[in-house]
C-alpha cells in the first residue's frame, strides 16, 4: 500500500520542517562551531562563538528562530516520476509558508523589487522560490532552506574565460574577502562551477546543503581542493564576525556541471553560520 | 576592559571605551535600518520634530522580529543587521544628532571621523537573535510601523544587553577596518 499525498499532508509538512529549520540548526554545523569554539587562538573570536552557541541553545529550548532574518525560504522538491497528486503542489508549499509566518512565527521578508512594498506574508511573485527534480520512486522530498540576506548579498558570480581554470580560486578568496565580517562568519562557502549563468547559481546554492565534511581521510581531487581553499581562507583572519580569528569558514562545498567549450560560468554563494535547513518525505510505502 | 553602561549615554561613558572592550547595555535602544535612517534625514531637513529622542540615544541597527499579543508587542528575535548598508547615511545623522553610541554588525565604512570625541560603534554577536531577545525586557513603543515591521523604529528596553564588542571607538580606532586591512596582505601573499 502506498501512503496517499494529500494537499493537508504537504501543507502541515512544509510548516513542521519551517519550524525546525528555524529554530534548530542541523548537528552538523553545531560540531564544526563547537570544535571552532575549541580551537580559536583569538578570545574575541572564543566569545563570538560562545555566543553563536548559546544562541543555538535558546532557540531550540524555547523554539523560536534562531536569527531575526528568517530568510526568503528556498524549497527544493524531488518529485518522485510515480508519485500522484490531485492538488497543485506549489499551492499547498504556498499556504504551509503563509500559515508559519503566523505560527512560528516568522519575519515578513518578501517586498516588490521596486515599491519595496511588503506583503506581510513572505509569499509574493517567485516566492517562495521552489526548485523541482525529477526522482525515481513515488515519494515527494521536500527540503527548505531559509536563506538570509546579510550573506546572500555577499555572493558572486563571474563568467570567466575557459582558459582561466586557475582564476577560479582567485575569484573565491576575493568574493569571501570583500564580504569580510558582512555575512556574519565563520560562513560556509557553497561553489558551483560549470554550467550556465544561472546553473552555477544553483549548483553553489545546493552545495550549501551538503554536510560539512570532518573526515580529512577521504582524499579525491575535489575535496582536495576544497580544502586547500578552506584553508586559504582562514588564513585571511577575517574572523567570526569579521572580528579577528582562525574560523572565517567552517566548509567550502564545490559542485559542478559540464558546460559550454567557450565558457566558465564560477558562482559563489555565500552562507552564514546559521545554515538552516530541514527535509521531510512524503508518501511511498509506508 | 569591561563596561556596564545605562542609557541616555553621556560623552564620558563613551570615550572611556576602546577598540576592542566589551560592553553590556542597559536602559533603552531605538533600531533603525535603511529607511528609518532615511526618514530620520528628511524630517530633519524638513526642520520637523522626530517622533522619539536622539539626545544621548544608542541605535540599534536591527530589524527585529515582533508578535502582537493582546494590543501589546513582544519581541520574538532581534539580533544585529548588517551596519554597512547605514554607512552613508550615518554622518549626516551624527552631525544633526548626539547619538553616542551604534550597534550592529559587520562593521561600517568611513565613519570614523564622524564618530570622532562623540560616539561608538559596537558589535553584537550576528544572528544571536534569541540571545538578544532574553535581555529585551519590553517593547515600550513604536514608530513609522508603515515602513514594515523590519524598517520600522521599535524602542526597546533591555537589561545587560551584549556581549558589544567595540568596534570603531571615539579615537577612531576600527577594528573591523584592521582585520580587514591585514587580511588584504594575507592575501595578497597567497
Amino acid at each position: 500500500m502506498t501512503h496517499k499525498i494529500t494537499k493537508d499532508s504537504v501543507v502541515n509538512a512544509t510548516i513542521d520542517i519551517l519550524t525546525k529549520a528555524e529554530t534548530q540548526l542541523p548537528s552538523d554545523v553545531i560540531d564544526a562551531l563547537k570544535q571552532a569554539q575549541i580551537r580559536e587562538t583569538s578570545q574575541i573570536a572564543k566569545e563570538q562563538l560562545s555566543a553563536i552557541l548559546k544562541n543555538i541553545e535558546i532557540a531550540k529550548e524555547h523554539s523560536i528562530p534562531m536569527c531575526q532574518d528568517t530568510g526568503i525560504l528556498v524549497f527544493f522538491v524531488e518529485l518522485g516520476r510515480d508519485a500522484h497528486l490531485d492538488f497543485k503542489l506549489e499551492d499547498a508549499i504556498v499556504e504551509g509558508v503563509r500559515r508559519a509566518t503566523e505560527t512560528i512565527p516568522l519575519r515578513p521578508n518578501a517586498v516588490d523589487p521596486l515599491t519595496r512594498k511588503n506583503t506581510g506574508n513572505n509569499t509574493g511573485i517567485g516566492l517562495p522560490d521552489i526548485k523541482y527534480e525529477l526522482v525515481d520512486g513515488d515519494k515527494i522530498t521536500i527540503t527548505v532552506a531559509p536563506k538570509g540576506a546579510g550573506s546572500e548579498n555577499m555572493s558572486a558570480i563571474t563568467m570567466l574565460n575557459p582558459t582561466e581554470v586557475d582564476s577560479i580560486r582567485n575569484f573565491i578568496l576575493t568574493t569571501v574577502l570583500n564580504a569580510g565580517g558582512m555575512p556574519c562568519p565563520p560562513i560556509i562557502v557553497g561553489v558551483g562551477i560549470g554550467g550556465s549563468f544561472d546553473k552555477a547559481a544553483r549548483l553553489a546554492k545546493s552545495a550549501l546543503l551538503l554536510d560539512i565534511e570532518n573526515n580529512p581521510e577521504k582524499m579525491d581531487e575535489r575535496d582536495e581542493l576544497e580544502r586547500d581553499i578552506l584553508n586559504d581562507i582562514n588564513s585571511l583572519g577575517i574572523g567570526p564576525m569579521g572580528l579577528g580569528g582562525d574560523t572565517t569558514a567552517l566548509a567550502v562545498h564545490i559542485k559542478t556541471a559540464h558546460c559550454h567549450t567557450a565558457s566558465l560560468p564560477v558562482a559563489v554563494n555565500i552562507q552564514c553560520w546559521a545554515n538552516r535547513h530541514a527535509s521531510v518525505t512524503l508518501g511511498g510505502d509506508k | 576592559m569591561e563596561y556596564h553602561l545605562t542609557t541616555p549615554l553621556n560623552k564620558n561613558d563613551i570615550i572611556q571605551l576602546n577598540a576592542g572592550d566589551i560592553v553590556y547595555l542597559t536602559g533603552t535602544v531605538l533600531t533603525a535600518r535603511d529607511e528609518a535612517h532615511a526618514r530620520i534625514l528628511e524630517i530633519e531637513e524638513k526642520g520637523e520634530p522626530l517622533p522619539f529622542n536622539l539626545e544621548g540615544a544608542v541605535i540599534y541597527h536591527c530589524g527585529p522580529l515582533m508578535q502582537q499579543i493582546d494590543n501589546k508587542w513582544h519581541t520574538v528575535a532581534a539580533g544585529p543587521t548588517t551596519s554597512g548598508r547605514m554607512s552613508k547615511m550615518t554622518p549626516p545623522l551624527l552631525e544633526k544628532f548626539n547619538v553616542r553610541a551604534l550597534i550592529g554588525k559587520g562593521g561600517m565604512q568611513n565613519v570614523s571621523e564622524s564618530l570622532k570625541d562623540k560616539c561608538v560603534y559596537l558589535t553584537y554577536t550576528g544572528g544571536c537573535a534569541a540571545l538578544a531577545a532574553i535581555s529585551i525586557k519590553n517593547v515600550s513603543n513604536v514608530h513609522w510601523l508603515d515602513l514594515g515591521m523590519p524598517e520600522a523604529v521599535w524602542e526597546l528596553d533591555v537589561v545587560e544587553f551584549g556581549p558589544l564588542v567595540v568596534g570603531i571607538d571615539s579615537n577612531g580606532c576600527d577594528l573591523l577596518s584592521d582585520v580587514r586591512e591585514n587580511a588584504k596582505q594575507a592575501f595578497s601573499r597567497i
